[in-house]
């Protein structure tokens, strides 16, 4: 057993009376850093993130082009790429409250909430990391599709994973913010999330065009955030890119993250009782 | 260091139930008591604990940590105090030595500082070995360790330690105490504790004061000696022929000091059971009274009481029937304590 060599002064010792310095965007590094630490030490975690937007591309792109009277090639791509990134986007931010489930169950989140760390930068931290797992899943779909026939853009591309970024930060809080809602009910997550994910998928005109269906639904995608964004995506892909149809999906990416964080900020202050 | 008055509790289950868990607790921790709050579940303990910490507000009163009010400054006593909770601190995928750096970082250490206390805490703890694996590959006593390490990251003054070696097997226990022990000792300043459990003899062994907690209040508070000689006594067993015992009963109710005597007799032997304050010093006056009274007496016996004695002379209960209760998962949900009138339902009652 090692003898305990804590002489003082061989640290500070951050003293009770003065409070460190405390500024919220440190706290949100700090927040952001150790969530990024297991993704940077095993970034192969995030091939199983591809699996279902491969899965897609090869069995769903093929009846695409059929329906559409085609072969596979240029045009198909580039209106059905953008909608599996976004697809990515969606799955992937929107199951990510399931680890701060894991924290609420063991005591991590607990610990967190008894250290002078800012609560509002523990929703924010854990949120921008979101943005990670979109930009290098969304670049090895890109990167996979190049030899099939996929030729975007490429500042369209770029700009597509940045916004798609934006609106994962969105999501990924209102995920976040879920878990906190029903810590009470873990189980109530998973049943909230996928009954939101399917019809907000279906509804962005994301695997089939929603011009060929009825009235109602081209009503309610219209309030639908994500049915910009896959609508900004597709243009932004063409090269289409002073469009107000990709203006409208960075507003629609910004709204979504806006809210996300002012829901996700507001059930994190809450999260101690 | 901890100055509560009159503090409360209550949790709103519905409109027409709300569960009074701490109905108005005083206390007074001076600095360097290692003190441990010892109750069954449901007893308001952790409750207690979490408002302390400011995890939860408190419903009344006042409570004062680290020379700050919970209420209006949680800022200032979050920075001032350590906390092991009940759950594991470390994030399963990440790894040990991180969980000490980040702990470091947000208490304002620069990066250099936090590695370096990070590996003193290593060090410390018997920890390096397993400094760069992930906190999910640890053993049960390893994970601990790493909690009290978490806890201790900013050397703080005061250190709350709930339920700390819950789980553990006995071996594990005696070795983490023997850590925060030393951890306690080696302290730049002293260092106040103040622990929650339902393990009798750590409290026992360990704790320089125990405060009882039971339906919210504060039942008992002073050292455990003091505890157990005021409220229990201790127990004096005598064996005798059978015929013998119900006279040795009259000789030790004459005893001075005697609280109560039992017998039991079958075939073989008569027992004769007799609480009293002070058993080692009043039974050579038993043995001289039974002598001249002719009753040879066969076996002695003297135990000294239990934490557990001392509960159950308080409330008529014992505390190990309520000991081990694992299914309180919910942190935020534990020690509730009921007052609709069927409060007597979920706790079983001992026969005295």
């Amino acid at each position: 057993m090692s003898a305990a060599t804590l002489t003082p002064g061989t640290t500070d010792r951050p003293s009770a009376r003065a409070l460190p310095r405390r500024s919220f965007l440190r706290d949100t590094r700090i927040v952001l850093v150790r969530e990024l630490r297991p993704v940077a030490r095993d970034p192969f975690s995030l091939l199983f993130g591809l699996v279902q937007p491969l899965v897609f591309l090869g069995l769903f792109g093929p009846l695409l082009a059929g329906s559409a009277g085609g072969a596979l090639g240029g045009d198909v791509w580039l209106w059905f790429v953008p909608a599996v990134l976004a697809m990515t986007t969606l799955f992937g931010t929107s199951v990510t409250g399931s680890n701060l489930q894991l924290d609420l169950s063991s005591g991590v989140h607990e610990r967190m909430l008894v250290t002078p760390l800012s609560r509002p930068a523990q929703l924010v931290g854990r949120a921008l990391k979101e943005m990670v797992p979109i930009v290098a899943q969304s670049t090895v779909v890109l990167l996979v599709m190049l030899p099939f026939g996929l030729r975007p853009d490429p500042l369209g591309a770029a700009l597509t994973l940045l916004q798609l970024a934006v609106l994962g930060i969105g999501v990924g809080s209102l995920s976040y913010a879920l878990a906190l809602a029903v810590r009470k009910q873990e189980w109530m997550f998973w049943v909230v999330q996928q009954t939101v994910l399917f019809p907000v998928m279906l509804l962005s005109g994301m695997l089939l065009p929603l011009e060929n269906g009825p009235a109602w639904m081209r009503a309610v995608s219209a309030v639908n955030p994500l049915r910009y964004v896959v609508d900004s995506g597709r243009a932004s892909f063409a090269g289409d890119l002073a469009s107000s149809t990709v203006a409208w999906g960075w507003v629609a990416a910004l709204a979504t993250a806006v809210l996300g964080l002012v829901v996700g900020v507001r059930a994190m202050v809450r999260s101690a009782d | 260091m901890i100055r509560t008055h009159a503090l409360t509790k209550d949790f709103v289950v519905s409109r027409t139930r709300t569960v009074h868990a701490v109905r108005g607790i005083s206390l007074d921790v001076e600095p360097g008591e290692l003190v441990a709050v010892l109750g069954p579940n449901g007893a308001g303990k952790t409750t207690t604990l979490r408002m302390l910490t400011t995890l939860i507000p408190p419903t009344s009163g006042t409570a004062e940590v680290a020379g700050y009010d919970v209420v209006t400054h949680p800022d200032r006593v979050r920075a001032a105090i350590g906390y092991v909770g009940q759950g594991g601190a470390g994030g399963a995928a990440q790894l040990v030595r991180d969980e000490l750096v980040t702990q470091g970082e947000i208490y304002g250490l620069g990066r250099r500082t936090a590695r370096g206390r990070a590996g003193e805490l290593l060090e410390a703890l018997d920890l390096t070995e397993q400094a760069d694996r992930k906190v999910e590959s640890l053993s049960g006593g390893q994970k601990r360790r790493l909690d009290v390490a978490v806890g201790l990251v900013h050397q703080p003054s005061l250190l709350f330690l709930d339920e700390p070696s819950t789980g553990l097997d006995p071996h594990n226990r005696a070795n983490l105490w023997e850590h925060i022990l030393r951890m306690r000792s080696a302290a730049a300043e002293p260092m106040t504790i103040v622990l929650t459990t339902h393990y009798l003899d750590e409290a026992d062994t360990f704790a320089e004061r125990v405060i009882v907690v039971d339906h919210g209040q504060v039942i008992a508070d002073d050292t455990a000696d003091a505890l157990k000689a005021e409220l229990a006594g201790d127990l004096v067993t005598l064996r005798v022929a059978p015929q013998h015992a119900a006279e040795l009963a009259a000789v030790a109710e004459r005893a001075p000091g005697t609280r109560s005597v039992r017998v039991t007799t079958d075939r073989a032997e008569g027992t004769v059971e007799i609480r009293i304050a002070d058993g080692p010093g009043a039974t050579p006056g038993l043995l001289r009274a039974a002598d001249a009274a002719g009753l040879p007496v066969s076996r002695v016996d003297v135990t000294r009481p239990t934490l557990d004695d001392v509960f159950l002379g308080l409330t008529g209960r014992s505390l190990r029937e309520n000991a081990v209760d694992p299914s309180q998962a919910d942190p935020s949900q534990a020690d509730p304590v009921e007052t609709s009138t069927d409060r007597t339902s979920d706790k079983k009652e001992v026969p005295a």
